[in-house]
């Protein structure tokens, strides 16, 4: 099983992020590093970029889109620290923290989709997958054990402004 | 036309870990269907089942996304560089797929 660590605070920014979006659907990127060994590949989070969701529509309860250009502008970054993009984040309001179809159509393996499930208003689960190969199906990754002891943030009702 | 792609950090597994790969090709689809045949495990991450580029990939020409030039008709020339970037899309309607 392949494993996520990042620390407490990434994943409080990350949930925060869920539950000032709710009831839409937040995003984000993951920068870090990753290592193999043996048949586990460990993701290394360093940095956390939010991003917005540029949905424009009346869907962004359950779909969030990041375009290629703000993809483009956070391998830049990463790289200019050695480092890369290992992954996104998103979120599912009033929905578990589980891939759907869509997610499993709109993704590569080898990286990190780590989803937060929001019930109404409230961060309830954190939960990290990688696609397989052949596409079938997403894979769950261990989530790094500190950062889910985290004490999760208060949880606000409203859409950021 | 000879033209290097580059490869993204994920997608390497299926190209023998290489980062760039060179190519020949007249057009962007060109230069991609020759990616693909000289690394077969990657095209079902690039093309969906209907052999047309998976919605949420795409393809920089020296910077540019060829979306807003010819698409996959863009003209390549000899040392001209192509990303392959994704847009990240997902969201939680639909059936569970893990």
């Amino acid at each position: 099983m392949n494993k996520l660590v990042l620390s407490p605070r990434h994943l409080q920014t990350i949930q925060q992020h869920a539950a000032m979006t709710y009831p839409e659907e937040c995003c984000g990127i993951l920068i870090g590093r990753r290592a193999e060994e043996g048949d586990t590949a460990t993701g290394v989070v360093e940095r956390i970029l939010s991003a917005n969701n540029q949905r424009e529509d009346a869907s962004r309860h359950n779909r969030y889109v990041i375009d290629p250009q703000t993809v483009l502008a956070a391998h830049k970054e990463a790289r200019a620290t050695g480092a890369d993009v290992i992954g996104y984040y998103h979120s599912h309001p009033d929905c578990p923290a589980v891939p759907s179809d869509f997610d499993r159509e709109h993704a590569w393996p080898g990286l990190t989709y780590l989803i937060v499930s929001v019930e109404k208003g409230k961060v309830v689960d954190s939960r990290s997958w990688q696609l397989t190969d052949d596409r079938q199906r997403f894979a769950e990754e261990t989530l790094d054990p500190a950062a889910l002891g985290a004490e999760v943030p208060v949880a606000h009702n409203r859409r950021a402004s | 036309m000879s033209a290097t792609v580059q490869v993204p950090t994920p997608l390497r597994r299926f190209t023998g870990d290489a980062g760039e790969v060179q190519v020949q090709g007249g057009t962007v689809g060109e230069a991609l269907r020759q990616l693909v045949e000289q690394h077969p495990s990657l095209e079902r991450h690039l093309y969906g089942d209907d052999g047309k580029l998976r919605s949420f990939v795409n393809v920089f020409l020296n910077d540019e996304d060829v979306r807003y030039l010819s698409q996959e008709g863009t003209a390549v020339s000899d040392g001209d560089t192509l990303a392959i970037i994704p847009s990240i899309a997902g969201g939680n309607a639909g059936e569970v797929a893990s």
